[in-house]
């Protein structure tokens, strides 16, 4: 496959950054998108370069570590994959591949495709836990009876990978769809009531605090999430940071 | 208010019960419209009785007209707000991948109706006050159909009646069933919900279509 690459590039978080071209030649369907940029940037190296820089560790999907706007969309066309999982065989030889690192102004750019999503991890920390007193005689979790329905959508809601993707797709760069997940995981679950006022009102505080923008029920966040979060989480957010304001 | 409006949540279910209020007002709107296509007689009773009812006019008539401001008010903050959260824009943003247009575009949905509010309020709402309230004319209950239907002779305002309601019926089309899911209501019945929510948005702004065109035709 012959393809022509537009990338971000961007020397640092304060440098003024620019799109670049680079035509790429023997791209095989087979390969990740991922492959396909280690094999531009051996190129690049070769030729005394500096390579593009992008995130990624696992390459299969679970640690949400790659992100890439890929044509318009975060982790590119196909649904329910990170962009690690994007193979080539989705492009046709001649395409031009539009890739740009995900745009929040919660997301600030560190080098080239590399943003930094710490603000996820700040609103995780505002409140996406459980106090566990682990002083010798902890109880085991799995000895409180959980209603099955209760635990899959738990379940469903702890598989969100921080990605960012939902903010990235998001006209408003909300970060809704993560929060909600990370607030539903522990709403459905016994485990989680005892500080749902508290963790609920940290999170968003703390999410508005970041500067995300406001969710307006696009939608747009469900289809891009690898991970198939789904806006029923979201309703949830909202139910619990109502009754959670009625309490406080 | 300042502490309610100070997070996104709030701003989202202030906004979705704002706007649920307005379809509400909508369909009392449009079934006394109605009136006048099929009896002007009960067209003018129900004119004089929202025209003069004291409760009406006093109580219900600032809660609209609040509702309304404050709708568009917050919808202009939370574009502002949203435009900031993403301060460098992509060179290619597929947003027709995920999203549909009407969920996109709801600021100029918007603005189209908040301009087409002006030009209705200049229509109807400042000649009423100015007949009711500044001059003092001796009550008529028989005015309204003769006053109404004048309006619609003129083709231009009669289209731009049309293109405004093409626009609200944009606008609640994504607008009416965001609301519930903004005020947690997602459930097994929302895709019930969501196809009575679409229902109500194209046929309310074509029922307001067919009354204008009709009055036009029939002048
Ligand atoms: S909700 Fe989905 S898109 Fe958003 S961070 Fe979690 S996994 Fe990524
Ligand atoms: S690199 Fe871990 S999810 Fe893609």
């Amino acid at each position: 496959m012959k393809l022509t690459l537009k990338i971000w590039r961007q020397e640092n978080a304060n440098a003024k950054g620019k799109m670049e071209t680079y035509p790429i030649e023997g791209i095989e369907g087979d390969m990740s998108f991922l492959e396909m940029l280690d094999v531009l940037n051996e190129e690049l190296v070769a030729k005394g370069e500096e390579p593009v820089e992008f995130d990624h560790d696992c390459r299969e999907g679970i640690c949400g570590t790659c992100s890439l706007q890929i044509n318009g969309e975060p982790h590119g066309p196909d649904k329910l994959i990170t962009t690690c999982q994007l193979h080539m065989r989705t492009f046709n030889d001649g395409d031009t591949i539009v890739i740009e690192p995900f745009r929040a102004t919660a997301f600030p750019v560190i080098k080239d495709l590399i943003v930094d999503r710490s603000a996820l991890d700040r609103i995780q920390q505002a409140g996406g836990y459980v106090s566990v007193n682990t002083s010798g005689n902890t109880i085991d979790a799995n000895s409180i009876p959980v209603n099955k329905h209760d635990a899959d959508d738990s379940f469903n809601a702890a598989t969100c990978i921080g990605c960012g993707a939902c903010v990235a797709a998001c006209k408003n760069a909300s970060a809704m769809l993560f929060t909600s997940a990370k607030v539903s995981q522990y709403a459905l679950l016994p485990q989680g009531k005892v500080e749902a006022t508290e963790r609920v009102l940290n999170m968003v505080r703390q999410m508005d605090e970041e500067g995300f923008g406001n969710c307006s029920n696009t939608g747009a966040c469900e289809i891009e999430c690898p991970k198939g979060i789904s806006l029923e989480n979201i309703a949830r957010l909202n139910r619990e940071y109502l009754s959670a304001s009625t309490k406080s | 208010m300042g502490g309610f409006i100070q997070s996104s949540t709030m701003r989202k279910f202030a906004m979705a019960l704002s706007g649920l209020f307005l379809v509400f007002f909508l369909l009392q709107h449009f079934i006394i419209n109605l009136t006048s296509v099929t009896s002007p007689d009960t067209f003018n009773e129900l004119s004089h009785f929202m025209g003069t009812n004291p409760l009406v006019q006093v109580l219900l008539q600032p809660v609209l007209i609040f509702g309304v401001i404050f709708h568009f008010a917050m919808g202009f903050i939370l574009e502002a707000k949203n435009k900031k959260a993403r301060n460098v824009n992509y060179v290619k943003y597929n947003g027709g991948a995920n999203a549909s247009w009407m969920s996109r575009n709801m600021i100029y949905s918007g603005i189209v109706i908040l301009a087409f509010l002006g030009l209705h309020f200049y229509d109807f709402w400042v000649p009423e006050m100015v007949h009711k309230y500044i001059q003092s004319h001796p009550e008529d209950a028989t005015r309204y159909y003769a006053e109404t239907i004048a309006k619609f002779e003129s083709p231009v305002r009669t289209g731009i009646y049309v293109v405004a309601f093409i626009f609200l019926m944009l606008h609640l089309l994504h607008g009416f069933s965001s609301s519930f899911q903004s005020i947690g209501w997602n459930n097994k019945y929302s895709k019930a919900l969501k196809g009575f929510t679409q229902a109500y948005a194209i046929i309310i702004p074509l029922g307001f279509i067919f009354i204008a065109v009709y009055h036009y035709l029939n002048h």
